[in-house]
């Protein structure tokens, strides 16, 4: 009992993960109707996530984040090995911080567009941050299932509940979607607890200890299609992504940023978490698949976002070319592409988050997301140009903005180990130019063509406060990638030298276990970064 | 020197606060006018104070390089330092950018002095500044590139700076996307470099090069070797930022900009960057000689295709546009000729005549309240001495006549030609020349010779402009009269060796291990030749401008006369007046064509295969559930029977294994 109870209250995962759970239970006190309170209570337990979060991540920085580490292992479902683990290491750090500092974001931005059932809203997007924050942290692979699973519930309320016209169509996808991919994903984890029952003699579903299973390459692929295919719908690639189009248009601001900011990257992190090191020689093998779908995505995605008519729908669609960035990276297998990879998944949050949320605040003046029903803001609205300019130009990858580190470093590694498909990659750059200025020549440029344009009113300082956490976040990363590259580094290398180390070891002809050392060369720290 | 960095970052602070300033003025009241001024002459004036006495200093350690490390990123192995070179290279254009930029910042408080976004305009202009500087200071391709692309975003926003018309920022985006696809090859250029040195620094890259140049000469990849793919990578990036065939198309259009921002960046900084990356990556191209061969014919066929479109325009902007295209397309023969000094020296004059000239049409712009056409302006000169005398000044520099500054870096490139016995190049060289001569005088006659042609309204507006702005004028005058004297050839300086821009900038030309650089010597008699010829073949480009638009015989003042040329010749005036119909070209093969394309994947890949198959698979289960929903009778009957068939089928699935 004070073990559980040092669990919940201590500086611990345990209490970062479920803190925003707990916290929905004081909204059953709280009048239906009473939107200030709950608003302001929602936004206090968000903040309080916060600096919970940073104030983890300050206080464990020491060790560099080179390896797994966290509140230690507690038994759950004995008879079959399952652990409750929480862990963190320099992959899921940053996507933690970015989890924790989107919540309070989104939420200030919800306070005018949602106007119904307030209680239940704040209450589903701090389960959502639950979800995400123990997918991003088990150490456990059931464990993690539950997470993944547990996450879809509350965002399939939060569009289905407070979406668009067609919320319930894009709810049900979005939730149909993502259940058959992880459904394959449950089979294929409780098929490796079997099979590391069968090598090791007894049950386990620790992350740490399905690292050291060895398997034949048949059951790697078998394996790896069923993790990735529940990974490549959430990222997602081409040609699993029609879900996500419908999801955004039809999302309330918040949920699309929740969405576009974390949920995508779920599927990026599980390639990087499970798919590449717990089966290297089916990713290795899928690599050409992958680095193509990840080239469709780029160039498909950017060429759809052009033709779109819907703001919303513009936004989305570069989503998919931007993860294509990403997937394009971790398929590299190389370092500086790691590296790329995963501040680019940060990246994509801070700014297609700023851009949702700007064009979030013009459908709550307008009702609308059509671009035929803009131009010529700039006059009326400055400030809000100003911030939309900005997010599109970090989105656009322009130097001295977070977008440029995360595309050239990707596209750097990429080209090392892949030649010339990076060079189409490089194509999207271009591309990326050509949608996303249209997303400003349509919005704000050109004279004022709608009478209801003339009297908009500039930003709020709730606004304002909005995006400019973002706006500092995108320059600091773009003028100093280094202080987001550091943490990240040795526990990438850790991951690619294992993998490097496991391709070259001789193929298993029937499922076996590593020896340890093994694996603890592959969590080994590395010594100073070469120059 | 150790504040070197400070030269780039005083701009964007500058920038940075007249955005905060600009933010208060959002809260409470607008900014005073003369804080704005402050700190946006203030920035680059600190900037260039800076870089004056930074040079003073270079000099004492003259020819080494300096170079100041700030911070690196780190990704894996890949060390990128955030750093700034001074080189004689980089000294040369800190110096035309700090003072060239100074000065058109001091003319913009006269030119946009009644604007409305002054306080927006200086704010774009001095991060202009701190891009271009980055662009030139920067140790290695990475701070270059940050810089190259700064400078491209500026251009967008000053181009469309008057975003509230519709084709400002229309032609910023074009500007902008053409841009990209040349940024495309450049990063492309770079992954190569990284790929195969793991770094981007130039001292370590050119050095490697030059010691050991036979890995670079190897195949590597679209049918050429490593030095020549970089070399035609880091080569498309430059058409793109300096305009050259095919990417020249969006140089035409910034014209929609202030005029004072195409002084600055589309004509005499940003655009030429590409040059200057060329003749930075001298190791390269020197390896790369079919590359380089191919940057000759591009530059050679841009000078000369923009000259002939410039003959037709009537646009004094366009004139201005297409002659930049042309000269620029001059600094590429030099550069691919493999004379990167003469091409830098092309450079730095034509920074302060093409300066000149936007600054003086800016001049007539201001005067005439708005009008650009040529056909409304005439006899100009009476009521603008002071801009008509730095006009004709800067047209006899770019025109080539001697003894200004156009002369001497013109005739530098026409020797490398013809001492390289490149004499198709040559002759296209010496005929742009004529042409630029004829254009150039053609635009001084038509706008300050003659009856003045606007109306009595715009008659009554002209004036001379504030000093503020014909001071920069007579600056830059004096600039394009004197910045040639740096290059004197030896034959005209009977043996001095007056040739000191060549040997200023010759620490910065690597010497390839194997590769001797190829020095081309003529006889001083072929040269003197030479020389004459293309004093000829000016003066009379601009003899027959006279004859046509300023003394016609036939009584016809300058437009009519365009007019009968062009019933004369109606298909080859047309073609040049459309400028051969290349935007209408690219719209139908590239840009319909693409929007079509997307228009197909989103409406059919998307809509129809991948949905279809969705929303198929959803019916399809819908329809499954409905047969399955049919054994859900209610009735217990049939459910025994159904238990039953199930232990029948348990019973044989255990008896068969």
């Amino acid at each position: 009992m004070d073990a559980l109870l040092a669990l919940a209250l201590g500086d611990t995962l345990t209490r970062l993960v479920f803190f925003p759970a707990a916290a929905c239970l004081p909204l059953l006190f709280f009048r239906r109707e009473a939107f200030r309170a709950v608003k302001v209570y929602a936004l206090a337990v968000s903040l309080v996530e916060l600096a919970l979060g940073a104030g983890y991540v300050w206080t464990h920085a020491g060790g560099g984040f080179a390896r797994l580490a966290g509140d230690g292992a507690y038994r759950w479902i004995p008879s079959y090995g399952a652990r409750y683990e929480l862990a963190m290491d320099g992959i899921s750090m940053p996507l933690v911080v970015l989890t924790v500092l989107l919540l309070p974001i989104v939420l200030l931005a919800s306070f005018r567009g949602i106007d119904r059932h307030w209680r239940s809203f704040a209450a589903s997007f701090l389960l959502l941050t639950t979800g995400v924050l123990g997918t991003l942290l088990a150490a456990d692979v059931l464990l993690f299932y539950v997470f993944w699973e547990v996450m879809l519930v509350p965002m399939y309320l939060l569009i289905g509940i407070w979406g668009g016209e067609r919320r319930i169509y894009a709810a049900v996808k979005f939730f149909l979607f993502t259940m058959a991919g992880s459904l394959l994903m449950l089979v294929a984890i409780l098929w490796m607890g079997w099979t590391y029952h069968g090598a090791a003699g007894a049950w386990s579903f620790a992350y740490r200890d399905l690292l050291r299973l060895d398997l034949p390459p048949h059951a790697q692929l078998w394996l790896f299609a069923a993790f990735a295919l529940a990974f490549a719908i959430k990222v997602p690639i081409f040609p699993f992504h029609t879900w996500l189009p419908d999801a955004h248009v039809e999302a309330p601001t918040g949920g699309s940023v929740i969405l576009a900011g974390i949920l995508l990257k779920l599927g990026t992190y599980g390639f990087l978490r499970f798919a590449l090191p717990l089966f290297p020689r089916a990713a290795a093998a899928a690599r050409p698949l992958l680095v193509s779908l990840a080239l469709v995505g780029i160039l498909y995605g950017a060429l759809v976002a052009w033709v779109q008519v819907d703001m919303k729908k513009l936004v989305a669609y570069s989503s998919i070319a931007h993860l294509g960035f990403v997937m394009l990276g971790l398929f590299a297998f190389d370092l500086v592409a790691w590296q790329g990879a995963l501040l680019q998944m940060v990246n994509h949050g801070l700014s297609t988050g700023a851009l949702f949320l700007c064009v979030g605040m013009l459908y709550d003046r307008r009702h609308t997301k059509l671009f035929a029903e803009f131009g010529g803001l700039a006059k009326v609205m400055p400030l809000f140009a100003f911030f939309l300019v900005f997010a599109t130009l970090a989105s656009v990858g322009l130097p001295a903005l977070n977008g440029f580190a995360g595309e050239f470093l990707i596209l750097a590694g990429s080209y090392r180990t892949l030649g010339w498909p990076a060079a189409v990659a490089t194509f999207g750059i271009v591309l990326a130019a050509i949608y996303l200025l249209k997303l400003l020549q349509l919005t704000l440029w050109g004279p004022i063509t709608k009478d209801a344009n003339r009297t908009l009113k500039d930003l709020s300082a709730r606004e304002i406060w909005t995006l400019v956490p973002l706006c500092v976040l995108m320059l600091w990363i773009g003028v100093v990638p280094e202080t987001f590259l550091k943490p990240s580094r040795a526990a990438l290398d850790g991951v690619l030298t294992a993998y490097q180390q496991r391709m070259a070891a001789p193929v298993a002809s029937a499922p076996a276990l590593l020896r340890p050392a093994a694996t603890e060369a592959a969590a080994r720290v590395p010594e100073g970064s070469p120059r | 020197m150790h504040l070197l960095w400070l030269i780039p970052l005083l701009p964007i602070l500058g920038t940075a606060m007249l955005g905060a300033i600009g933010a208060l003025g959002a809260i409470g009241r607008r900014p005073p006018k003369a804080l704005v001024t402050l700190i946006g002459l203030g920035a680059p004036g600190l900037s260039l104070a800076l870089a004056l006495a930074c040079l003073a200093r270079y000099a004492a350690i003259y020819p080494r390089p300096y170079e100041q490390t700030l911070y690196a990123w780190t990704a894996g192995p890949l060390h990128l330092d955030v750093a700034f070179l001074l080189d004689p290279l980089s000294a040369v254009m800190l110096f035309v950018v700090t003072f060239v930029g100074f000065l058109i910042h001091v003319y913009s408080v006269g030119y946009m002095g009644h604007e409305e976004g002054y306080r927006r305009y200086f704010a774009y202009l001095n991060l202009f500044m701190g891009a271009m500087l980055l662009l030139i200071l920067g140790a290695n391709y990475l701070v270059t590139f940050v810089g190259w692309e700064g400078v491209g975003l500026c251009s967008y926003l000053l181009i469309g700076f008057y975003y509230d018309q519709d084709f400002p920022p229309y032609a910023g985006k074009k500007a902008f996307i053409v841009n990209r696809v040349g940024d495309f090859a450049f990063l492309v250029g770079m992954f190569a470099l990284v790929a195969r040195y793991g770094t981007l620094r130039y001292l370590d890259v050119f050095p490697r090069l030059a010691a050991d140049p036979g890995p670079a000469l190897a195949p590597y990849a679209l049918g050429l070797t490593f030095a020549g793919f970089v070399a035609l990578c880091f080569f498309v990036g430059a058409m793109g930022k300096s305009a050259q065939i095919p990417l020249y198309v969006w140089l035409p259009d910034a014209m929609a900009g202030p005029t004072p921002v195409s002084a600055l960046i589309h004509a005499a900084t940003m655009v030429t960057a590409g040059v200057y990356m060329v003749a930075r990556s001298n190791a390269i191209y020197q390896l790369a000689p079919g590359v380089s061969g191919f940057v000759a014919a591009i530059g050679a066929l841009t000078a000369i295709f923009a000259a002939t479109i410039g003959l037709a325009q009537n646009d004094i902007k366009k004139v201005l546009a297409y002659s930049t295209v042309s000269q620029l397309g001059y600094m590429f023969l030099a550069a691919g000729l493999g004379a990167y000094t003469a091409s830098i020296f092309h450079l730095m004059t034509h920074a302060f005549f093409k300066a000149l000239l936007f600054l003086g049409s800016g001049s007539v712009i201001h005067a005439m309240g708005g009008e650009q056409d040529m056909r409304r302006m005439g006899g100009l000169k009476r009521a603008l001495p002071v801009t008509y005398w730095t006009f004709v000044v800067g047209a006899l520099a770019i025109a080539g006549i001697p003894p200004l500054a156009g002369f001497f870096s013109k005739d530098a490139i026409l020797a490398a030609a013809a001492g390289g016995g490149q004499w198709l190049l040559y002759l296209v060289g010496l005929v742009t020349a004529g042409l630029t001569a004829f254009y150039m005088f053609r635009a001084v006659f038509l706008t300050f010779h003659g009856e003045f042609r606007g109306s009595d309204d715009e008659r009554h507006h002209l004036h001379e402009s504030p000093p503020v702005m014909t001071l920069p004028l007579v600056v830059l005058a004096a600039g394009a009269v004197a910045a040639g004297w740096l290059g004197i050839p030896a034959v005209l300086s009977f043996g001095a060796r007056l040739d000191r821009f060549d040997r200023f900038l010759e620490p910065t030309l690597w010497t390839i291990a194997g590769h001797p650089r190829a020095v081309h010597e003529m006889g001083a008699g072929t040269e003197l030749g030479l020389i004459a010829l293309s004093v000829a073949v000016a003066v009379a480009g601009i003899l027959l401008a006279r004859r046509l638009y300023d003394r016609p015989s036939d009584g016809l003042t300058g437009p009519q006369e365009d007019a009968a040329i062009a019933a004369r010749f109606p298909g080859l005036y047309r073609t040049l007046a459309n400028k051969y119909y290349v935007d209408e070209l690219y719209d139908r093969a590239i840009v319909r064509p693409l929007a079509r394309l997307s228009g197909f994947l989103w409406k059919w890949i998307d809509g129809f295969v991948v949905d279809g198959s969705v929303n198929g698979s959803a019916s399809l289960a819908d329809l499954l559930g409905g047969f399955g929903s049919l054994t859900t009778t209610g009735n217990v009957r049939n459910y025994a029977l159904y238990f039953f068939l199930g232990v029948l089928g348990l019973f044989w699935w255990i008896a068969l294994s």
